[in-house]
């Protein structure tokens, strides 16, 4: 696999260095779109679906594969704002909900994506139970703090979707990476 | 300062990014029913994305429909031997209901009720969804084109699915009973009480503002109230699976809708309502009486009598008499025939007759229609009448001459009337022999 490298700059001592992986564009444009596509399509036969969040885990995926946070950023925000378009009438839910929530997740993860080792299923499976806790963190801070919806926090349905969506963001990063360009 | 930036670009940006998102929030809760840039967007990512949903999902649908009726046939011959047992069962119960619905029905006439029908509907096929745990909205593949708006209630035979939220031109978004933003003016169906039906994050449903005094008890039926104006009264929506008292005074009851919310398919939205009394003459074959009572001549104004008991000619009967509805008899050709002049206005002798009148014909309605000079407002009965004065039950429709009602009153206090009134035949209920004349004051009718 040939990818670019860059310097630790977590640390001004450090010189390790890890792999920086690209994407075509059309994996950039269709993957986040098919991740929202399935996620409004397979709901309608799948009625669990909705605890899975695809777009949340192409989110991870992309920022920690190219572990930079300028592009993590604007992949959230793209992604994010994708999946309010369909997420619920206006009034309920505006625009800019999951966006927020995804372009902070796209932030912390190609920030953490530059410290550790993301390839590493066991790491994958912790960065994505513990983003996804963040996720619905500031997903339910927006829509309390912000927009004042009396929205419901549950710890237990917040665990369980973190744990279900770690165990198949497993797999799916691993479906994933075949798009990485060698 | 281009350290600064340097050092910094990656937060300068995240925040410039989230800031642009919060100003953008900021209008959008600012503007709410704007159909500005925001609606727009909507519009374009929902139309651009229909025309695939409708291929796929319709695509599956023939495929499995292809199975399902072809293919798979196993078990269907049991399958229409059960249907059949069933629908013999069903129709018992049907031609008891159906009598208990006509009863209500005419009832309601009386009473000048009037009910919501369900005029027109469309069929749709869900074909999306949110893809949101915190959001339970579907999509349909019905839109404007279809004539579908906003506010629109949807249903599925076996009880309510949720409301129109958002409509496009091919596709329509659709906010269902069970999620955190929808409520549903509902109602315990025996005990009558009426709360508000709200979803919740996790997608149960609780049914709201109940005192936490009342007795709910699980398995009750929950139906629509109608007091949201957007369901139909009366549609089933689901059954209590547990009631708990809550905080604030009120009940905390979990209800399980009746459709299944998650294995929708196909819906009904309902496209039209309308508001009617119901129709009496569609409730069953005519009776005798209200034949006859179509048949029969309009009867001139009554004669007032003076305290002697002459005859007032051209003065008419009051209107608070007792009118004498076609099928209510009297004894003696003399009360029959109050038309007469010298005869019908007299006053009938104590223990005479009076004209029966069943006991709901008291309450009539103001499409009611009566015989002779009576308004119906004034229909209260023993108004006017002679203390002491007896009673006859009328069994014999065949004897019936209207307009005696004012034969039986004391003429001298009743006020002239004023128009006669073409009878209806639902205003002339049965007088079965057994009931007594003239119910009291009051009563409710039957």
């Amino acid at each position: 696999m040939s990818t670019r490298v860059m310097p630790f700059r977590g640390s001004l001592t450090s010189r390790e260095q890890v792999s920086v992986y690209e994407f075509s564009w059309a994996a950039i444009i269709f993957i986040p779109l098919a991740a929202v596509l399935i996620q409004i399509f397979i709901p309608v036969k799948v009625r669990f679906m909705p605890i899975v969040d695809l777009p949340f885990m192409v989110t991870i995926f992309f920022a920690t594969a190219r572990r930079n946070p300028i592009t993590g950023c604007l992949t959230g925000c793209g992604i994010g704002l994708m999946q309010d378009l369909f997420a619920g009438p206006g009034l309920s839910h505006p625009l800019g909900m999951y966006g927020i929530a995804l372009t902070i997740i796209g932030y912390l993860a190609s920030s953490l994506g530059v410290k550790i080792d993301v390839d590493n299923p066991g790491s994958r499976f912790l960065i994505t139970f513990a983003f996804f806790g963040v996720h619905q963190g500031v997903y339910y801070g927006v829509a309390h703090g912000l927009l004042r919806q009396g929205v419901q926090w549950s710890w237990s349905h917040t665990a369980i979707s973190a744990l279900a969506n770690a165990v198949i963001g497993i797999f799916v990063y691993k479906l994933l990476d075949r798009f990485k360009q060698r | 300062m281009d350290t600064f930036l340097g050092r910094y670009r990656n937060l300068i940006v995240l925040a410039a990014i989230l800031f642009a998102q919060i100003i953008g929030l900021a209008l959008q809760v600012r503007r709410p029913t704007d159909a500005g840039e925001t609606r727009l967007i909507r519009l374009w990512a929902v139309s651009a994305v229909t025309p695939l949903e409708s291929a796929v999902i319709h695509t599956q649908a023939w495929v499995g429909n292809l199975w399902t009726t072809y293919i798979y046939l196993h078990g269907v011959r049991r399958e229409n031997r059960e249907l059949r047992a069933e629908i013999g069962q069903m129709k018992i119960e049907e031609a008891r209901l159906s009598e208990d619905a006509r009863m209500a029905r005419r009832i309601q006439s009386l009473l000048a009720f009037k009910e919501q029908y369900i005029d027109s509907t469309i069929a749709a096929q869900v074909i999306g969804t949110s893809g949101s745990d915190q959001s339970r909205v579907l999509y349909i593949d019905k839109g404007s084109n279809d004539g579908i708006t906003v506010d629109m209630a949807v249903i599925t035979p076996s009880g309510i699915v949720g409301k129109i939220a958002q409509v496009f031109p091919d596709s329509s978004q659709v906010l269902p009973i069970n999620d955190q933003f929808s409520g549903v003016g509902a109602a315990l169906k025996d005990s009558r009480l009426q709360g508000i039906l709200k979803g919740a994050p996790n997608g149960a449903t609780t049914l709201q503002y109940i005192m936490s005094d009342e007795k709910v008890v699980p398995g009750e039926e929950v139906i629509t109230s109608g007091g949201d104006r957007i369901f139909p009264k009366g549609l089933p929506v689901g059954r209590v699976v547990s009631s708990e008292p809550g905080k604030d005074l009120f009940l905390n009851i979990r209800v399980i809708p009746s459709a299944r919310l998650d294995q929708l398919e196909e819906v009904l939205v309902v496209t039209k309502i309308t508001e009617k009394m119901p129709d009496a003459k569609d409730l069953g074959p005519l009776r005798a009486s209200d034949i006859l009572a179509e048949r029969l001549p309009t009867v001139p104004n009554k004669t007032e009598v003076d305290a002697a008991g002459n005859a007032k000619p051209g003065t008419a009967a009051a209107p608070g008499t007792t009118p004498a509805g076609p099928g209510t008899a009297t004894a003696g050709s003399t009360a029959a025939h109050p038309a007469t002049p010298g005869n019908g206005g007299s006053k009938p002798a104590v223990g005479a007759t009076i004209p029966n009148k069943p006991a709901g014909a008291a309450y009539a309605s103001p499409t009611t229609a009566t015989y002779g000079t009576v308004k119906p407002k004034a229909t209260t009965p023993a108004n006017g009448r002679a203390a002491g004065t007896a009673v006859k039950p009328a069994n014999n429709a065949s004897t019936t001459q209207p307009g005696d009602s004012g034969a039986q009153d004391n003429g001298a206090a009743s006020p002239p009337a004023k128009k006669r009134v073409k009878p209806a035949p639902e205003s002339t209920p049965s007088a079965p022999s057994e009931q007594p004349s003239t119910p009291p004051a009051g009563a409710p009718p039957q």
